[in-house]
């Protein structure tokens, strides 16, 4: 299901007002935030291996062109076959001639943020092909016609009492408790049925080797081992910036990944397949190496270290400001402080023009990123996109002309002094009493929960003159 | 990151005051001279200085922020060391600024900037790092909570020495703060761009100073302090904000006035 837009501010005040979603981020992101600080603790060379990981996705991402045409070599010689995709739309016709040419109307799917992101389902679904989402959380949203709220934990805004309403629902189960292991039995049975019929799988991936043409999902079911074995095709969609550049950058990376994202040393499943092994596997393999936007993202020489992402999700899990609104503030498959540097640069900085301004460049993101991407760098490098691109053009709105003007002010000590006395003097109408109750325009969110100082009768420099 | 490079124990040191405490929170920067003179200093406060940028820089106006750059360090060209009772202007120095010279494409701003950004300390940093002091001789004697400000935490890195300094303080009880390190939701003009998120951050640090048992909550940012404090007094809990050289500042002889909610019209 793919968001409807809405200004950050907007759509966090709506989340914001959502207990239960307090609740449940509240409780997740602590005990996540333990559990990722106790294994990385336990790493005496996680700053090295963090460096490594950042120099691996540095040069894949600098050299793309390079490693993109060796990958297509290497998947066309072990049996694959390898397709490139502008857009959305060119991938879902990919998987939907696939489909067609197994005579299925039914695809199952390995979790996968690409998918998401060109919302494949519902593409699929025009061309009347049904994809059953086999990971329980992204089963969940599925059914319930949700969307998303979490990089790796796509329903963490919902309870069991509401999983078990939607499976008695959904899948026709009339005897079910809010058991958590009995509502992921109840799962599991409705799609073992799935992994033994259906076959056709689409996966996404969380790397693609350029050395070897091998193409890994790393998951915590077994559902993506299930997908990526069963079925006779198999269509793997990847967004471009995937790329690994050799095998042995995976030694790096399976350490990152698990310990950022799960607080996991080793997550359970981890499948790795290389084109088609007669035998054994599905014996088609498709790679749709999809763009959708990542080439502008290429373009901008600092925004373009969003790229390096392995959607470890570890950012959103200590982000103060995800952990009160939940995801689907974003309004995007990619939400907290990724989602606030990589959705403005996928869609265009005109489709999500608020995003940068969705964090309080505490910093934190930047401090567990498995491979250093300096988000708070990023987000005032698209705030200033921002003004000079979107803002500031044609007629520019009447806070860039605020600022200029006060930056003109800060620019002259004469002129800054004659601020501060105007100030003192235009506020008299406000301060009440020592403090100040209720600022005017759009100083008012400010008032709305705190007092304001307002300025003493002598400034420091005033005092300072005095004294001398 | 970048931070201060050590030096030899300046003489002489030039206050850089910040326009937010110097419009607003005087009383900081008359208790920052104080505890720098006490050590035997001579401060100086190069009246030409207004603003370092960074509302400006992290708003998106970053080729507004450039004059400023280049006024901050012109005005601080020949200073040996220059103190900041602002965490976040002297990471705005370290972090940004060689990035702005690179932006407005100007290789002799980056030079110089290059040349006055290890002179300028924070002031908790100046004095444990290049003073080698942790106590002033200060004597306050109330329940204090200290809130690590992202940038002084993140950015600067000043890790112990506030701490050190507090626990010097004479009659100072030191209290735990939960989840001392998460932000406390200011963030410039996140707090009135993003006001509904900006105070559910609010409540929850609030909530801890509260649950500390602390009759004030100190920190290295005047601009933290002015959103926490403005919380504390819109709630009329009587806890105060004050900036950790107001703290350091106030001796026996010389108190600074017991801790109260600021009055709530």
């Amino acid at each position: 299901m793919s968001f409807e837009p809405a200004p950050f501010p907007v759509a966090a005040r709506r989340e914001l007002a959502d207990s239960q979603l307090r609740a449940n981020l509240r409780r997740a992101t602590t005990t996540i935030r333990a559990k990722r600080a106790a294994v990385v603790s336990e790493l005496p060379d996680w700053e090295e291996l963090r460096e490594a990981g950042r120099r691996i996705k540095y040069d894949a991402i600098r050299h793309l062109d390079k490693h993109l045409e060796r990958l297509e070599e290497s998947v066309t010689a072990a049996g694959g076959k390898v397709h490139w995709a502008r857009d959305g739309a060119e991938a879902i016709e990919i998987v939907a001639r696939v489909a067609r040419e197994h005579s299925t109307d039914e695809v199952i799917k390995v979790k996968s943020l690409a998918t998401d992101e060109i919302d494949l389902n519902e593409g699929l679904a025009e061309r009347g092909i049904h994809a059953i989402e086999t990971d329980l959380a992204e089963l969940i949203i599925q059914l319930a016609g949700d969307q998303s709220s979490h990089i790796l934990v796509p329903a963490i805004h919902r309870n069991r009492a509401e999983i078990r309403e939607l499976f008695r629902r959904e899948l026709g189960i009339a005897e079910l408790t809010d058991d958590p292991h009995e509502l992921a039995e109840a799962a599991r049975k409705y799609l073992r049925s799935k992994f033994l019929s259906v076959p056709v799988a689409v996966s996404g991936a969380n790397f693609a080797v350029a050395e070897t043409g091998a193409v890994g999902v790393v998951e915590s079911e077994g559902n993506g081992r299930m997908c990526v074995t069963l079925p006779r095709a198999l269509v793997s969609i990847v967004g471009i910036e995937k790329i690994l550049p050799r095998f042995r950058d995976l030694e790096v990376m399976l350490q990152l990944l698990p310990r950022s994202a799960t607080g996991e040393r080793m997550n359970p499943y981890t499948s790795i397949w290389t084109g088609v092994t007669p035998g054994d596997g599905p014996q088609e393999f498709h790679l749709v190496l999809l763009d959708n936007g990542r080439t502008n993202v290429l373009a901008d020489p600092i925004g373009r270290d969003a790229l390096h992402c392995i959607r470890c999700s570890a950012c959103l899990n200590v982000c103060p400001v995800y952990e009160r609104t939940g995801g689907h503030a974003y309004r995007s498959i990619y939400p907290g402080p990724i989602g606030a540097i990589l959705t403005p640069q996928l869609r265009g900085l005109e489709q999500a023009p608020t995003l940068p301004w969705a964090s309080s460049l505490c910093g934190a993101c930047y401090e567990v990123c498995p491979v250093k991407i300096d988000i708070p760098k990023l987000l005032v490098h698209l705030r200033g996109r921002v003004v000079r691109e979107v803002e500031g053009k044609g007629r520019p709105d009447p806070e860039v002309v605020a600022m200029r003007a006060f930056a003109r002010i800060l620019v002259s000590p004469r002129r800054y002094r004659a601020a501060q006395r105007a100030g003192r003097i235009g506020q008299w109408p406000l301060a009440r009493r020592g403090m100040i109750r209720k600022l005017p325009g759009p100083l008012a969110g400010w008032t709305a929960v705190r007092d304001m100082k307002p300025i003493p009768r002598q400034t420091f420099r005033e005092w300072w003159e005095e004294r001398r | 990151m970048s931070t201060a490079a050590p030096v030899s124990k300046p003489r002489r040191v030039a206050l850089f005051i910040a326009c937010f405490n110097d419009t607003l929170f005087p009383e900081t920067g008359r208790a920052v001279v104080t505890v720098l003179e006490r050590l035997g200093l001579e401060v100086d406060f190069p009246a030409e200085q207004t603003c370092c940028g960074q509302m400006h820089a992290n708003s998106g106006y970053q080729l507004e922020a450039v004059p400023l750059v280049r006024r901050f360090v012109d005005v601080f060209a020949d200073v040996e060391a220059i103190v900041t009772p602002s965490g976040s202007c002297a990471a705005m120095v370290h972090d940004q600024y060689r990035r702005l010279a690179e932006l407005a494409g100007d290789p002799g701003l980056a030079r110089a900037v290059d040349e006055v950004a290890p002179r300028v300390h924070e002031f908790s940093r100046f004095l444990v790092d290049v003073m080698e002091t942790t106590d002033v001789g200060a004597y306050y004697p109330h329940r204090v909570a200290y809130h690590p400000t992202c940038h002084s935490l993140r950015l600067l890195r000043v890790g112990e020495a506030p701490l050190r300094l507090l626990r010097s303080v004479r009659g100072l009880e030191l209290v735990e703060l939960e989840a001392a390190n998460e932000c406390c939701g200011f963030g410039g003009t996140f707090a009135v761009k993003n006001a509904d998120t900006s105070a559910a951050m609010l409540t929850d640090k609030l909530r801890r100073v509260l649950d500390s048992g602390a009759e004030a909550v100190t920190a290295l940012d005047n601009s933290c302090l002015l959103h926490i404090g403005g919380g504390l007094a819109r709630l009329q809990t009587g806890v105060r904000a004050v900036h950790l050289a107001e703290i350091l500042a106030s001796t026996e002889d010389e108190p600074a006035p017991a801790p109260a909610g600021e009055v709530s019209a």
